[in-house]
């Protein structure tokens, strides 16, 4: 069954990413959360991880921490946006949830 | 008060939002605007994510501090320094920022920090 990961760390500051792409199960669903919102832009060094990434998992990124830091302009095309309430749902849609801090 | 001008630094490296780090070094540097020092500002790393435009913080019901970058000068802090290479990685230009900074070279950048009398990281 999925599991649901968030990620809030940056991906330019942390190996927080990287460490839940490495051992999260194919078919996991991974929120990308408070700074861990920049991890989903388009253009930057990490882009093309996230790219490889969206081909093993469902990725979703939190819109109010993406609006916050005024990036919702640049999100890599295919990841899905969610707002509070799609985070209660996806929390709700899978069996268990990991938080990578 | 009288006594040399000395050199001041405030080195930020950390995003907004997710950590308390940024708003601080804000504060500080604020405070430290009073005493009438030679005040410069180094945005690198995540730093340069504090001075990304259209910040809108209603969202996640956090103040948008963003808008203090700008009011700076009114404080004569008026030297704003942002390395190209953090920019670069980030796939942000200038023109994404939102108060006029010199975007300046690791090289450049080292130069400057060796210039110091007091250098403080956030």
């Amino acid at each position: 069954m999925p599991m649901l990961h968030t990620v809030n760390k940056s991906p330019f500051e942390r190996n927080t990413l990287d460490s839940c792409l490495r051992l999260a199960k194919k078919g996991s669903t991974i929120l990308l959360i408070e700074d861990g919102v920049y991890a989903a832009l388009e253009g930057t060094r990490v882009s093309d991880r996230i790219r490889q990434a969206m081909q093993e998992f469902r990725i979703c990124v939190l819109e109010p921490d993406l609006e916050a830091r005024g990036v919702a302009d640049r999100v890599i095309e295919g990841i899905e946006r969610v707002d509070y309430g799609g985070f209660v749902d996806l929390v709700a849609e899978h069996d268990a949830f990991q938080a990578w801090l | 008060m009288g006594g040399k001008v000395k050199r001041f630094m405030y080195v930020n490296r950390k995003a907004p939002y997710g950590t308390i780090y940024a708003l601080e070094a804000l504060e500080v540097v604020l405070i430290a605007a009073a005493f009438d020092q030679d005040v410069s500002l180094v945005f690198v790393d995540d730093g340069v994510y504090q001075l990304k435009k259209g910040q809108n913080t209603k969202g996640i019901d956090v103040k948008n501090f963003s808008p203090t970058y700008r009011a700076l000068e009114g404080y004569d802090i008026e030297k704003l320094y942002v390395e190209r290479e953090s920019l670069e990685a980030r796939g942000l230009t200038e023109e994404d920022l939102l108060v006029p900074v010199e975007v300046l070279s690791s090289e450049e950048l080292r130069e400057l920090m060796e210039q110091q009398d007091v250098v403080l990281s956030f």
